[in-house]
This record gives structure tokens, C-alpha cells and sequence, in this order.
């Protein structure tokens, strides 16, 4: 008999796999819940690596203190609904403490959720915190474990990383040092939106295309709201957009879009000829190697 | 052959130097596959001027990290995707210098295909001698022979067939070629893109298939063998605190199945215990399932209450294989500490860690010219045949019959660090 999986199954049955020995060796992991898609599937896929069990596992949420109300709530919907426990860790906490400073009011806080994040892992002792980065992201991620080791400091070595063979995988750390664990590394946008679709996952409305004010910034389109303001001589347009990631409102910018449903997305990310992040996020476009300086740091 | 669009995963690795044109081959496949979309097009074309091109030079494409950008070469395998619509495709980008032997095992540990690139110019190298020994060391049961810069031979035919040939040969010499592998050649201009994803004209003496059509072919199903069941229980669910009543005394076992079927009502046992039970359910997620297949997580529910944790497999019943506490194996040592006989290590396989002794290095691979020889110490990127002596009996077959439970890791006791990789021969 012969007999193969398909790719989604196939991909779904990898990240339960991993996950599942995330579980099995590391005795105090975390899984890292923005309520965008990507940690949606995350939170599938653990339903189906641990029901009818409780997640071994809570969520956490590196809160800029920035982020849409739609995903925010959608967040805590989704929470209670699943029945978890779900941290929040906010950067603005780490501002008041001292731990994060910005240069100005107005700087992009995505960066400092380095910071938040390895406040957190010490204050809770995670020894693991599981995410939903994606290797087709970004080139510096292409090159990342599926099981990434992190030390003290929460700095990734990108010269220095464990090989990771066959799946067989290493999550031994020592106290204070931290693995960071991405189960969907081999899954790409498309695979992302098949799956949202096969599983019927409830997605925050922002990734739908609704009518929303914006300006046109260098090539960038840019919400308008409280925290990005117009500029002067700027002009307002009400146009129809969607947001193909979500994170904090100051870096992450929607596109143009009809794609009112996930049918549209797929049909859509099928033609697209812009990457995910080269479309909508402003912190990768800093400079080549933007990500990879952010990974060293301790970012996910 | 497979039908026509079959929804599956390909992983394959690609083997080659710089000089090869390998990152001009994967730029290739990604760039005619439409993978590669304006904004990182456009960032190649700003470098590609930087650097001088009047051309973009599509093996930019895989570069990844700032030093190897700076020193213009490949550090680390690097993971691609793409798509045909209906196959799904991962590429392991191996980095082919000579002090990266273990990158290339590390990226041949999950491919099932190895493209080899040879400079049609240049014929066999050493590099693809040992590119074609690595690839077979790992058990890759596919290889295909990638012949490059047919444009800067007049596009020859005969010259392509001497490459052949002598591969052929090569591959004989050292057993590469066996009734398991299947050895596939192409002519391929990965410079202008003859033969990757478009024909192209100047190779029309050539009848075969393009690349993308090898790959798109490519029949990677293995005859599954029923009676080989091997599940490594990874976790047990044991969902007793929960406020449902039903569930207070609900026991599942967790796990993928790395070989044969499982299904329900199957007799199985438990090793290393020798426990028996037999299956009730088999579920993923909400869904109750009859039968699992091979790389299928899948949750499993027993008739009996009897001790399982994580680190037990389930075989059949019938099943004669047992924990073993010694064998040998061949060993990439990865770490830049040399292998210590005198030290303890740790050794993972399947779901289990056990301490580790190594008590003998046999012989070791000299990897210029792939012969034996003796050896005292194991250094980083050597390849060598070791016995193994266990604390803790594991269950194992021999790699060339299972790559899952022939295959660990040893990891350093004091850093952690994963230091060698292993595959199981005999066993003791």
C-alpha cells in the first residue's frame, strides 16, 4: 500500500509533532499569542495536539500597548472561548519601570517588545516559548532552527546555532537560557490562508477588506490614527483595505484590497507580487539585515 | 509515477559550490516558479548594481544572513519554498564548502531528493564525489544529477553522456547505485534557464524532462509495510483536573507514526516493558480516524490500564524487535570539540534520551578519497563508525530499514550542545 498526506495535513501533522515535544521536554514553556493568524493556527493546532486535555502550556501577549481594538478583543474572545490562561505583558509597563526608553514619544515600539518579552520569560521562568514565525518571512528566518536556542540574554547566535537533524530535537537548556519553538517554520502565507479556510478558523475583521482612512507615506499606505497622525499636507483617503499581518499600529501598514472573505485572500495571495512583509511592514524596510539585527536582540 | 495533481510535501537539497551555480539554480526555480515577488526582485537588482552586474544575478536570492553577505558565501542551510499549485516544495540550501560537511547532513537528514550539481565544464569533482557519499550515507533514495553550464560547452551532447557515464561508474564504485536509489540525469543551463522550468532551445537532442517536471513526477511514496508499526509515545494526556466528569479517567497516548499502520482495534504492545493492549481509538484533533499512516500525529486510546510514558513505543504485538543497550553506527561528529571516549554523553533517539558511552571508533571516512582508515580522534566534520554502550535500552532498527528509529543525536551532558549525529548498523 502506498499512501502519502497531503501537504496541509502534512504540515499540521509536523507542527503537532512539534509542539507535542515541546511538552514532552521542556517543564515550563509558553505559547506566544498576538491573536493575529498566524498564532490562530498556533492555538488550532494545539487543540488538536492536546484535547480532549488542557494545554500543558499558557498564552502570553507582548503588548505594545498599540494594537487595533479588533485584535485586542478578538484576543480575549478567543482566550475564553479556548478556556487558557493568557498573560499579557505590556511594554508600556516596561516604560514605566525604566526598562524600555524610547528615543521619542513618537518611535515605533515594536522593537522594545524584545525587552517585555525577556522580562516576562524571567519573571514566569518559561524555558520555551513557542511562536508563529515562518521561515518564508524573511531571510534571516529561512536559516533558523525549527528549535532556536536562545542564552541568557535572549540573543540568537546566528553563526552558533545547534543543527538540528532529521526531528530530532534539542530543547535542553539551562536555567536562564531559553528555547524558542516555531511548529509552522515550513508553513508559507499560502499555507497559512488554506489552512484558516479548511479549518474554518475566525480570523480579528481587520484581515478582511473593510473601508478605512489613510494617507499614502513613500510608498507605504498608513492608517490614520491616534498614534499616526496625519502630516502636514498630507491627504486623506477612504479606501478599501486589509491587513495581511497585524501587529502594533505604528509599523504594521494595510493594502489595497476587495478580498472580503478567505476565498478572495487565497485568490489574492495566489497573485500578489509583493512579499507579506515587504507589503505591510515598515520595520523590516530599515535596512538588508533589519530582522536579523532584531533576532539577536532576543526578538522572536 | 504519481497522478496528476497530487496535493503533497517534496523536500529535497541541493549540492553544489558557488561555482556550481547552485544559488543561480534554486534563484531559477524560485524566480520562472513565480516565487520570487517586485520587492525582493527589486532589492536584487539595487545589489546586483552595487556589486557591479549588468544582469541581476539571481543567486542573491538565497542569500541570507550579513556575514555571508559580506563574505559573499553560504554559512548555514537556509529553507526555501515554492509551489506548483498542486506539489508543495522545501528546498535544504547546503552550503557546499569543504568545512561544512555537517551543514550538508543536516540538510540531508530531511530531504528525500538530492540534486547534484556537476560543472559540465569540469565533469566529477572531488566535492561531487563527496556530495553523492554523503547523500547515501544519509540514505537519500532519490538523486538527481544536475549538469550545469551546458552553455558554456556549445550545449554538447557528447560530453553530457562522458558526464554520465562516469557517475555512473562512480556510483557503482561506491554502491550508490543500488536497486533502492534512482538515479535521474538532466542538462540544465541554470544561467539562461534551459531545462529548469522552460525547455529552452538549445538542448532539443535532449528527450527528457525538464526539472520541474522531474520534480512534479517524482514518486516519493515508499510501499508502507503494515507490520513494521513503530509510534514513539511523546506525550500522555491525562486530562483528570478538568471540570468534565467524563473525562476524570480518560487516558490518551500522543505521537506520530514513523512506520506501518496503525489501527484501531490492532493488538500491540508496548515496549520496553512488553505490556499488551489493544487500540480503541485513534483520533486527530475531534475526529476519530480508523487508520493512521506514516508522519500521521495522531491521539490513541488502549483497552487496558497499563504503564506508558513518554519515551515507550508501540510495535505489534507480534512484533519480535526488542530494547537493545548497545550498537554500532555511523557518526557525523558536528561539534568543535573532539569526541572524548572517556566522557558520558547524551544520546536522543525517538522520544527517549539515555546516557551514552562510546567505547570504540572503528574507522573513520577519509572524505578526499572515501576510503577507511584508522582513527584515534573524531574531530568536527568527520564521519566515523563508533560502538555505542547504553544506560537506558532503547528500541532500534538499523537506518538503512527505518530512518526514524535508526537516526538520533548526541548532545553534550555539560553544554547541551548537539555534537554528533548518528545511524544505526548493527546492533549489539
Amino acid at each position: 500500500m502506498k499512501k502519502l498526506l497531503t501537504h496541509l495535513d502534512w504540515l499540521e501533522s509536523e507542527a503537532i509533532h512539534i509542539m507535542r515535544e515541546v511538552a514532552g521536554q521542556c517543564s515550563n514553556p509558553v505559547l506566544l499569542f498576538s491573536g493575529g493568524k498566524d498564532s490562530l493556527c498556533l492555538t488550532r493546532i494545539a487543540e488538536k495536539a492536546f484535547r480532549p486535555g488542557r494545554f500543558p502550556f499558557p498564552l502570553m501577549h507582548i503588548d505594545t500597548g498599540h494594537n487595533y481594538s479588533e485584535v485586542i478583543n478578538f484576543r480575549d474572545k478567543k482566550t475564553s472561548e479556548l478556556g487558557e490562561r493568557l498573560i499579557v505583558a505590556s511594554v508600556e509597563e516596561s516604560m514605566k519601570k525604566g526598562t524600555v526608553v524610547l528615543k521619542s514619544d513618537d518611535e515605533p515600539r515594536n522593537k522594545y517588545q524584545s525587552i517585555t518579552l525577556l522580562e516576562a520569560i524571567e519573571e514566569h521562568g518559561f524555558d520555551c516559548c513557542i511562536g508563529g514565525a515562518r521561515r518564508d518571512e524573511e531571510k534571516a528566518r529561512a536559516k533558523e532552527r525549527i528549535m532556536s536556542f536562545r542564552d541568557e540574554f535572549g540573543q540568537w547566535d546566528p553563526k552558533n546555532q545547534r543543527p538540528e537533524l532529521w526531528d530530532l530535537y534539542n530543547a535542553k537548556v539551562h536555567k536562564g537560557e531559553n528555547i524558542r519553538a516555531f511548529p509552522i517554520s515550513n508553513w508559507t502565507e499560502m499555507d497559512v490562508w488554506q489552512y484558516i479556510e479548511r479549518e474554518n478558523l475566525e480570523l480579528p475583521s481587520i484581515y478582511f477588506a473593510h473601508k478605512r482612512d489613510i494617507v499614502r507615506r513613500n510608498e507605504a499606505i498608513v492608517p490614520v490614527t491616534e498614534v499616526t497622525p496625519v502630516k502636514l499636507g498630507e491627504k486623506i483617503e477612504n479606501i478599501m483595505v486589509r491587513f495581511r499581518t497585524v501587529g502594533d499600529i505604528t509599523c504594521t501598514a494595510p493594502v489595497e484590497s476587495y478580498a472580503d472573505d478567505v476565498k478572495k485572500i487565497i485568490l489574492e495571495t495566489a497573485s500578489t507580487t509583493i512579499t507579506e512583509r515587504g507589503a505591510t511592514r515598515l520595520d523590516d524596510q530599515m535596512s538588508d539585515a533589519a530582522m536579523e539585527e532584531r533576532k539577536k536582540e532576543g526578538y522572536f | 509515477m504519481i497522478e496528476q495533481n497530487n496535493d503533497n510535501v517534496l523536500r529535497f537539497m541541493t549540492c553544489g559550490s558557488v561555482d556550481d551555480g547552485k544559488s543561480t539554480l534554486i534563484g531559477r526555480l524560485l524566480f520562472d516558479s513565480k516565487t520570487i515577488l517586485t520587492d525582493t526582485l527589486r532589492q536584487i537588482e539595487k545589489t546586483s548594481k552595487k556589486r557591479g552586474m549588468t544582469a541581476i544575478d539571481l543567486s542573491l536570492i538565497t542569500d541570507g544572513l550579513q556575514a555571508e553577505r559580506e563574505q559573499g558565501i553560504t554559512i548555514d542551510v537556509a529553507y526555501r519554498y515554492f509551489t506548483t499549485g498542486t506539489r508543495k516544495y522545501i528546498i535544504a540550501d547546503a552550503p557546499g564548502h569543504e568545512q561544512y560537511t555537517r551543514n550538508m547532513v543536516t540538510a540531508a537528514s530531511t530531504a528525500q531528493l538530492a540534486i547534484i550539481l556537476v560543472d559540465a565544464r569540469k565533469g566529477l569533482l572531488t566535492q561531487t564525489r563527496r556530495h553523492s557519499y554523503l547523500s547515501k550515507l544519509v540514505g537519500i533514495k532519490h538523486i538527481l544529477v544536475a549538469i550545469n553550464k551546458m552553455d558554456l560547452i556549445s550545449y554538447d551532447e557528447s560530453s553530457y553522456h562522458q558526464i554520465c557515464e562516469d557517475y555512473l561508474k562512480f556510483a557503482n564504485d561506491i554502491r550508490l547505485a543500488s536497486p533502492g536509489v534512482n538515479i535521474e540525469f538532466i542538462p540544465i543551463s541554470a544561467l539562461n534557464g534551459d531545462m529548469i522550468v522552460d525547455r529552452g532551445n538549445s538542448l532539443k537532442w535532449f528527450k527528457g524532462p525538464t526539472l520541474l517536471e522531474f520534480l512534479e513526477n517524482l514518486d516519493t511514496s515508499e510501499d508502507i509495510k503494515e507490520s513494521t508499526l513503530r509510534f514513539p509515545v511523546q506525550y500522555v494526556c491525562r486530562p483528570h483536573a478538568s471540570d468534565n466528569k467524563e473525562l476524570h479517567d480518560f487516558r490518551a497516548f500522543m505521537g506520530r507514526i514513523e512506520s506501518g499502520l496503525l489501527k484501531v482495534n490492532d493488538k500491540i504492545k508496548v515496549l520496553p516493558s512488553g505490556h499488551k493492549s489493544k487500540v480503541v481509538e485513534i483520533r486527530v484533533g475531534d475526529e476519530l480516524i480508523n487508520e493512521a499512516i506514516p508522519e500521521q500525529s495522531v491521539t490513541v486510546s488502549l483497552s487496558d490500564e497499563i504503564d506508558i510514558s513518554r519515551g515507550d513505543m508501540l510495535v505489534h504485538e507480534n512484533d519480535s524487535i526488542n530494547a537493545v543497550k548497545g550498537f554500532s553506527a555511523m557518526v557525523c561528529w558536528l561539534a568543535e570539540v573532539p569526541l572524548s571516549l572517556s566522557r558520558t554523553y547524551l544520546i536522543m533517539h525517538t522520544t527517549r534520551v539515555s546516557k551514552v558511552k562510546i567505547t570504540q571508533i572503528h574507522h573513520k571516512v577519509n572524505i578526499q578519497n572515501l576510503e577507511m582508515e584508522n582513527a584515534e580522534i573524531l574531530k568536527t566534520n568527520d564521519i566515523a563508525q563508533l560502538s555505542f554502550k547504553l544506560a537506558q535500552p532503547l528500541i532500534v532498527d538499523s537506518y538503512d530499514e527505518n530512518r526514524s528509529t535508526g537516526s538520533f543525536i548526541i548532545i553534550d551532558e555539560s553544554t547541551y550542545h548537539t555534537v554528533g549525529a548518528g545511524m544505526i548498523q548493527t546492533i549489539a
